[in-house]
């Protein structure tokens, strides 16, 4: 533009003999060199991060190896640890959690995709997108002082009476349980299953649509047996995606899980998950064992979202690229 | 068969209602969390809160003044790691780098982003904690820093790629140089853009407690310089929400309504003003 043409230096010899020195004289190599020090900073934190948790937990690795993760005990008087009941409490809150949210975000998307006007679906994306940036202290803290008296006082009566001889729904119930914790991490995953299912949904090339409603079929039809399928898999991976989030999610799940390290086949139970007994246990770990087994606790963690992190990317472009091959 | 039709026609009518509910009852819960946080931290919060420290524990009354000083200088700390990182490796990937370390670059920001933040928060030990033999705002601020680097260097990439090549072939033309093509031209033309993601990624990071349990673990004072602990209003309403006492959890609203409505208008703010007309990826 033309704040760069009166600074230009003319002295500069044709683009395509220039020698390296003249390169070098007007700050190309430099600069190359100096974004490329910072790229590579990406890489090798990166590689860091995996290494110091890698080296960080070799005394637990190699003291529990895979008993680890089948060991219910989690003793620090004794020094004894197992991950089992952590990664139980992950698994289930966020499967309860996933229960939840994938329906009513499937729907939510197919709505915003499919029905709504452009100008309503993009306000209403305004708003998912906020609820997406909601701090999950502020879940948290919603979790504590209203979900988990609702729980106590509305839900869990309502099952606990009719159901309670089920295993599933046994038991007293204080308010901080498993139930709670899925709750509180459906809200929280909502926002990125709506928004994924949405972009993938509107990839769907318009004449899959049309070719059905043409056949005859009604809207919910050419919807839900046409454009829903197409983008089956992009929506997996929004699942996925979602999957990741809530297993690594920590202070809200904190807040309302109950944080007692059982298993229990009770859903009102209080549980622990591995984010939460890191988040509780990291400062007050007193022996060096006692903290590496909790960086191994992490080092589970990290393994567990990075592969689901990498299945999701894979089905997301996979669907959107399938959109548009077909549509060319 | 007409019977037949009514009944498709129903199911279809029926099933499209209900994914507006749920569009509906998903939107609703922003509003729900507002409401709540207005009602309960709109009657919690006071001029002491905002300006005074902390009371010793039992007695009522004080603030949190010091734990917002120490998100603003934990905010500050995190862009100055993360903006330079994230902004100067995605002008590499954009402007210098062949496809191959492209995609390596690129692979480990993806990876980045995905760790959930307690496991940043372990490494933030490892690296500076344990090092420094003590808790400290740098710690805090380095993991925070972390977090911001991906969305800062996958939005720059984006946004520089989206320049228009006429652009950058006029300035190659006249003569300027591959970086002074870029200074001048090419990331002038793209900043709106840059600019909206930092501070999307800036309000991510405010709202993270979990990374700084272990870091700038918490303080009940003013802390002075960086290599002491630090208060953080998301690790604040993570200890008072968790206590005992009634005042505390009056506080811990107040600081609740403070962090989201930071957040929320950061977010208004960078989505509608700033980025009108730009499609600002999702983190």
């Amino acid at each position: 533009m033309a704040t760069a043409t009166p600074t230009l230096p003319s002295a500069g010899p044709v683009a395509g003999s220039r020698s390296f020195l003249s390169k070098l004289r007007e700050g190309d190599e430099i600069a190359r060199l100096i974004t490329f020090l910072f790229a590579a900073t990406v890489v090798l934190i990166t590689v860091l991060l995996v290494y110091e948790l890698w080296i960080d937990s070799t005394l637990a690795r190699h003291k529990f190896g895979w008993h680890f993760f089948v060991t219910q005990t989690w003793d620090p008087v004794m020094d004894e640890y197992g991950a089992l009941p952590f990664i139980y409490g992950t698994l289930v809150s966020s499967t309860l959690a996933l229960l939840i949210a994938v329906p009513l975000g499937i729907g939510a998307s197919i709505f915003l995709a499919e029905l709504a006007p452009a100008r309503i679906s993009d306000t209403l994306q305004f708003f998912i997108d906020l609820l997406a940036a909601v701090p999950s202290v502020i879940y948290g803290l919603l979790g504590i002082f209203i979900v988990v008296p609702i729980m106590r006082e509305w839900i869990y009566p309502a099952i606990n009476k009719p159901l309670g001889f089920l295993p599933l729904f046994k038991g007293p119930s204080y308010g901080p349980c498993f139930l709670t914790a899925g709750m509180v991490l459906a809200i929280m995953v909502i926002p990125y299953i709506i928004s994924v299912s949405r972009e993938v949904l509107l990839s769907v090339p318009r004449d899959q649509r049309e070719a059905a409603l043409a056949l005859g079929s009604t809207r919910w039809e050419s919807t839900w047996k046409v454009v829903v399928p197409f983008a089956k898999t992009g929506i997996m991976g929004s699942v996925f995606l979602a999957l990741a989030r809530a297993l690594g999610e920590t202070m809200a799940v904190t807040m309302v899980i109950g944080n007692t390290p059982k298993i229990a086949a009770s859903l009102f139970a209080p549980g622990y998950s591995i984010a939460a007994v890191i988040a509780n246990e990291f400062t007050e770990a007193t022996g060096e064992l006692y903290t590496q087994a909790l960086i191994g606790l992490g080092l589970v963690l990290f393994l567990l979202t990075f592969i689901l992190n990498g299945l999701a990317r894979l089905l997301i472009i996979v669907t959107t690229q399938k959109g548009s091959k077909v549509s060319a | 068969m007409n019977a037949r039709l009514r009944w498709r026609k129903f199911v279809s009518n029926f099933m499209l209602t209900m994914t507006g509910v749920c569009a509906f009852v998903s939107v609703a819960v922003l509003f729900l969390i507002l409401g709540y946080l207005l009602f309960n931290g709109g009657t919690s919060i006071n001029w002491a809160f905002l300006t005074q420290l902390p009371k010793p524990v039992g007695e009522e009354g004080g603030g949190m003044a010091n734990a917002i000083v120490g998100s603003a200088k934990l905010l500050l700390g995190a862009s100055l790691l993360g903006v330079p990182i994230g902004f100067l490796g995605g002008i590499y990937l954009a402007e210098f780098s062949g496809a191959k370390v492209a995609s390596v670059v690129r692979y480990a920001a993806d990876l980045l982003n995905g760790v959930p933040s307690i496991v940043i928060g372990i490494f933030a030990f490892s690296m500076v904690v344990r090092p420094f033999k003590g808790f400290s705002a740098l710690a805090g601020a380095f993991a925070l820093g972390l977090m911001m680097i991906p969305i800062t260097l996958r939005s720059t990439e984006e946004f520089l790629n989206g320049v228009p090549r006429m652009l950058r072939e006029g300035a190659m033309a006249l003569g300027a140089s591959k970086w002074k093509t870029i200074a001048t031209v090419i990331v002038p033309a793209a900043y709106r853009g840059i600019l909206t993601a930092i501070l999307l990624a800036l309000a991510r990071v405010a709202g993270e407690a979990a990374p700084l349990l272990f870091t700038s673990f918490g303080n009940r004072f003013w802390s002075q310089g960086w290599t002491q602990p630090t208060a953080a209003l998301p690790e604040m309403i993570f200890r008072y929400a968790g206590s005992a006492y009634e005042d505390w959890h009056r506080q811990a609203w107040a600081a609740g309504l403070v962090l989201l409505g930071l957040i929320l208008i950061i977010n208004i703010l960078a989505r509608t003003i700033l980025s009108r007309g730009i499609a600002v990826p999702r983190s």
